[in-house]
């Protein structure tokens, strides 16, 4: 019993984490319809922001997680500037492939600047591990963090879409475009907000992902990358909700898989259980279904 | 109309023959460095890799990320068949039959994904096919296969578990692979290849199913009402595309002497590459992936004299090719800037009918 | 239509102009050694007229693994550039060209032919043993001299002009078996391992069928794989709930640093057991040793011995690139100098070509004897495996102590 609880509760870190991620692949894809491929790379920027100004600098890791905040909305608007803004008319696929480039690119740009070995990530985060049941379920600081900040991320922006202008701006933006224009409502003003938010969400991601997994490399945001992306994908890509539940099935099912069934199967097991839910549901868990017009 | 479609697939086959004796010419005449020598069977089987996926992307209009997925079905069954009788048959023969038997596995597998990828649509058909590709390679990587004088043992958690006799084979050793692989693959058969795969897709094109699968992708219900079976169009293109994956990983297994399955070569990253050929090329656009395969095959190649920052300055030639061919300012620039050199009057209006949007 | 035209046309015209380049590049490659009026096409491959040995290497450089090609390049750079400002070998000059292979079989391929290409007359590589297995059918093809620093899998080394710097898979899987049974270290086992790499599934195999023979229980083999080897909780759990006593991790620090940082997490302490892969641990930086304390390994190189040669060989990697050199470094390092003692053995001269050079080798190649960086009196037998012993060693106070 004691063990099935680790393994939920590992599930649920690491699927806070996913959630964390997919909350701005979704925020990205609902709003400029677009699968952003190089945001699990904006993850790997926050983590060497954080990397530099604290164990270079020695800077508290306040102040690091706040300028990998600050790097990464810069860094995530200039790329929907540079790379994805001229494409805006061109089809869905162009896009992709563009953010593709983009993600080599800042692999390979990380790999020069920071050199090939990994670099071991100093936790920013202490926090006290808690011990449950006379000592046979632990659950570490991180984990703690990485929930509530999941669920404070969440209140957060579910607020800022349903109180602000520019939150309504985005849910206008997303279910249409030319009527949102026609509406007075910039467009590519609202993307670019959107591009910065998913990015600062990237940033945080990133600090919680190298907090609970110190190691730190060019490819460290590549493949939590694409798991989020599934995550999002799961739980009804576009929906907010949606990202958090799919983040977190997805952190307990690839957990539990490991545990009870094979831990060599266990991504196939993952990827098994998606193509099983989007066959039930075909746009995912909390997806709208939209209606085709004849 | 007829002479016109015919006039074009000449001159599409036309090309491949070209490249063949322009390449084979420079390898007579040992003017061809070790380097090119080496790509020419990687260019073939990306060649059949690309046109294969603009099947599905291009002309059946539904995004797939799993193309490498088919690859790795067709080159782990071929490399089965190929250890299984090595040296009991002569090359070509081994080579031909290593063919079918990759084309007709991975047809099947192709057919069995489709089932219940064909009901998805746009994006979460894509995933799902991400999926599929990240469970084979995955699955492949867990299996074990040996022979021995009882016959074949199978299992799914390490060779020991095997029980292979002391003269038993292990064919397939999990993530270490298939090693010791025939490298029978040339450009000739390459190219082959190619101009069988370009055949069918071209053909297929220009015909009635072809074209009830072009009516299904730009209007499904108006395809529909008509009469036409969305599903089975749809497979036909699918399992086609597939099989011809699987025949480009024959080739690849028999380019290498040894098989893994890694993220590198039969993960998302390959099926994506292979999607950017397409999508570079021109989508629906056979002879342009063609081209843009080759072309992105070279490339990264060509750029080793960058030392470090080759793959930083591949990107960044990816993503202006993007911008270039695929941006509408960029396109209006192109398309005034070849205005100007040919002075030909009837393009603007598209233009300005672009603009006034 | 017509702008399709326009576009084909262009990237029809780029298309010839690339492949007129690699025609291009390759003329001028054959009037710089018109002199030797060979046709054959090994044009480019023919002895050098300036009297320097190319030897050339190959591992990634980019992608997840970029960490051991890197050291790979680095490490026999310092050696070449030793050997050098020492009047070279045979009083020739050494030239060392490496390129990448992102750890890819086909890339791999084209790396060696790029080198080839470059002039390569031996070769050091590849780094990562999956894409050595492809590359091997190549140079055996070539008759060109291998020697590959790091490569593990048994049958690399199956090709007669193939050799191995490293331990190989049965080497350090069974001798870890071994060590743990005949030093009584434990009874229950644990294995966690790596199942999508080459090096990581070898040696776990080979030290499973020898633990068998030694009478070790496993009680739980758990893998990961390259796309999650970050959370090892799980795993842990698993063995920790089977009873293991001692686990097994047969693959690179950067993971081993994980797995011990979420066992203490954990609050279970069991006596872990690493393979030549765990060497570099000690120096990953804000890495807490601490949670090394204890930890065994078999290893052939610490990066802080205290012989004058690894000492320099640090410090000379150090200055040059600002990091601590690991394991791969040293591998390549030593076997720049096995070509050296070879090459010196054989009389070999520049102006051979790559199969004289590869045949001079390998008459030489047994009687060779090298006190490397990764042990002292270094040989090869027959098969092309190096002697010498991996060093049990077990972290004591933040550093490494040598066992028995």
């Amino acid at each position: 019993m004691s063990s099935f609880l680790t393994y939920l509760i590992n599930g649920i870190s690491l699927g806070s984490v996913y959630a964390i991620i997919a909350l701005g692949y979704t925020m990205v894809y609902g709003i400029a319809k677009m699968l952003n491929f190089a945001h699990g790379d904006v993850i790997m920027v926050g983590g060497y922001t954080v990397f530099v100004i604290c164990s270079t600098l020695g800077l508290p890791p306040f102040v690091g997680i706040l300028s990998a905040v600050v790097v990464c909305t810069v860094l995530g608007v200039v790329i929907e500037r540079v790379a994805y803004k001229p494409l805006r008319e061109a089809s869905s696929l162009s896009v992709l492939i563009t953010a593709i480039g983009v993600s080599y690119f800042l692999q390979n740009a990380a790999l020069i600047i920071f050199g090939a070995d990994t670099k071991s990530f100093q936790n920013v985060i202490n926090v006290p591990s808690l011990t449950l049941m006379d000592g046979q379920v632990t659950v570490s600081g991180v984990t703690m963090v990485t929930i509530l900040s999941c669920a404070l991320i969440l209140i957060g922006l579910t607020t800022f879409i349903n109180k602000t202008k520019t939150g309504q701006a985005m849910l206008a933006v997303s279910e249409d475009k030319g009527a949102a224009t026609l509406m007075g409502i910039n467009v590519n003003r609202t993307i670019a907000v959107t591009f910065a938010i998913g990015s600062a969400l990237a940033a945080i991601a990133g600090v919680l992902l190298c907090s609970a997994y110190p190691v730190l490399s060019s490819t460290t945001g590549a493949m939590p990358g694409i798991k989020a992306f599934t995550a999002a994908v799961f739980g009804g890509i576009g929906s907010i909700p949606g990202a958090l539940i799919g983040g977190i099935i997805m952190g307990v099912i690839e957990n539990l898989s490991k545990a009870y069934i094979s831990s060599q199967l266990s991504d196939a097991i993952v990827f098994a259980v998606l193509i099983v839910v989007l066959l039930v549901k075909p746009t995912g868990l909390m997806g709208k279904q939209i209606q085709e017009k004849v | 109309m007829k002479t016109k479609t015919f006039r074009q697939n000449a001159v599409t086959y036309g090309i491949v023959i070209l490249f063949y004796l322009i390449c084979q010419g420079l390898i007579l005449s040992g003017n061809m460095s070790s380097l090119m020598k080496g790509l020419m069977v990687p260019i073939c089987y990306y060649v059949i890799l690309a046109v294969s996926l603009n099947l599905v992307v291009g002309i059946s209009g539904e995004l797939s990320l799993g193309h490498a997925g088919f690859m790795c079905i067709g080159a782990y069954a071929s490399a089965i068949f190929a250890v299984c009788v090595d040296g009991k048959m002569p090359e070509g023969l081994e080579l031909f039959l290593a063919l079918i038997i990759g084309a007709a596995i991975t047809a099947v597998f192709g057919f069995l994904i489709g089932i219940p990828v064909l009901r998805l649509r746009g994006d979460y058909l894509a995933i799902v096919t991400l999926a599929f590709g990240e469970i084979i390679k995955n699955v492949v990587n867990a299996v074990y296969l040996g022979v021995d004088e009882n016959g074949l043992h199978f299992s799914m958690k390490d060779s020991l578990s095997l029980g292979l006799s002391e003269e038993g084979l292990t064919i397939m050793n999990g993530a270490q692979g298939i090693s010791g692989l025939p490298r029978t693959a040339n450009l000739t058969i390459g190219i082959v290849l190619v101009l069988i795969t370009l055949f069918i897709v071209l053909n297929l094109m220009n015909s009635r199913q072809g074209r009830a699968i072009m009516a299904i992708r730009d209007n499904r219900i108006a395809a529909e009402s008509i009469g036409l079976s969305v599903s089975k169009y749809k497979m036909m293109a699918f399992v086609i595309s597939a099989a011809l994956a699987g025949v480009a990983g024959v080739l690849y297994s028999h380019n290498l002497s040894a098989l893994q399955a890694t993220s590198k070569n039969f993960g998302y990253n390959q099926s994506i590459m292979i999607l950017v050929f397409v999508v570079l090329g021109g989508i629906g656009n056979i002879r342009g992936s063609m081209i843009a395969a080759v072309i992105l095959t070279i490339l990264p190649e060509k750029l080793r004299f960058l030392s470090d920052y080759r793959m930083l300055i591949y990107a960044i030639v990816l993503i202006s090719m993007m911008l270039f061919n695929s941006a509408p300012k960029a396109i209006e620039w192109r398309k005034s800037l070849a205005e100007r050199f040919a002075r030909k009057k009837d393009i603007p209006a598209e233009t300005a009918g672009k603009e006034a949007r | 239509m017509k702008k399709r035209r326009v576009v084909c046309a262009a990237m029809a015209a780029v298309m010839a102009m690339s492949l007129a380049a690699c025609g291009g590049s390759d003329t001028a490659s054959a009037t710089t050694a018109a002199g030797e009026a060979s046709e054959s096409e090994e044009t480019a491959a023919e002895g050098s007229s300036e009297g320097v040995f190319v030897i050339g290497g190959s591992g990634p450089l980019t992608g997840g693994s970029a960490l051991y090609g890197t050291a790979v390049k680095n490490g026999a750079q310092v050696a070449v550039d030793e050997i050098n400002a020492n009047g070279g070998i045979n009083g020739y000059q050494v030239k060392w060209i490496f390129e990448d292979d992102e750890a890819d079989g086909e890339k791999a391929v084209n790396a060696y032919n790029t080198l080839k290409d470059e002039g390569m007359q031996m070769f050091v590589g590849t780094t990562t043993s999956g894409a050595c297995m492809s590359v091997i059918a190549e140079t055996e093809n070539d008759n060109m001299f291998q020697i590959t620093p790091s490569g593990t899998t048994a049958d690399i080394t199956k090709p007669a002009n193939v050799y191995r710097m490293c331990f190989s898979d049965p080497a350090q899987g069974t001798k870890s078996a071994q060590y743990i049974a005949e030093h009584g270290v434990a009874q229950k086992v644990g294995v966690i391992y790596d199942n999508s790499d080459t090096y990581s599934s070898g040696i776990y195999e080979n030290f499973a069928k020898e633990a068998q023979a030694q009478g070790l229980e496993i009680v739980g083999a758990e893998s990961f794989n390259s796309e999650s080897k970050t959370d090892f909780k799980t795993q842990l759990q698993k063995l920790k709930d089977a009873g293991a006593e001692l686990v097994f991790l047969p693959f690179y620090y950067t993971e081993a640093s994980l797995v011990l940082k979420q066992a203490d997490e954990m609050g279970w302490a069991p006596k872990f057991f690493g393979c030549d892969g765990m060497d570099g641990i000690l120096d990953l930086p804000e890495f807490d040793t601490s949670l090394a304390e204890g930890l065994m390994l078999l290893t052939p190189f610490a990066a802080d011995a205290q012989d004058e040669l690894t000492q320099n060989f640090v410090a000379a990697y150090e200055e040059a690139y600002g990091e601590t050199p690991i394991q791969f470094a040293a591998d390549a390092y030593d076997c720049l100098y096995v070509i050296k003692q070879a090459v010196e053995k054989a009389n070999i001269t520049p102006d051979m070509d790559m199969s004289e050079i590869c045949d001079a080798m390998k008459t030489v190649m047994p009687e060779v004897t090298l006190d490397g960086l990764t042990g002292a009196g270094i040989s090869f037998d027959e098969n092309g495996e190096p002697n010498k012993a991996p060093k049990a060693v077990v972290i004591e106070n933040g550093a490494y102590k040598s066992l028995e």
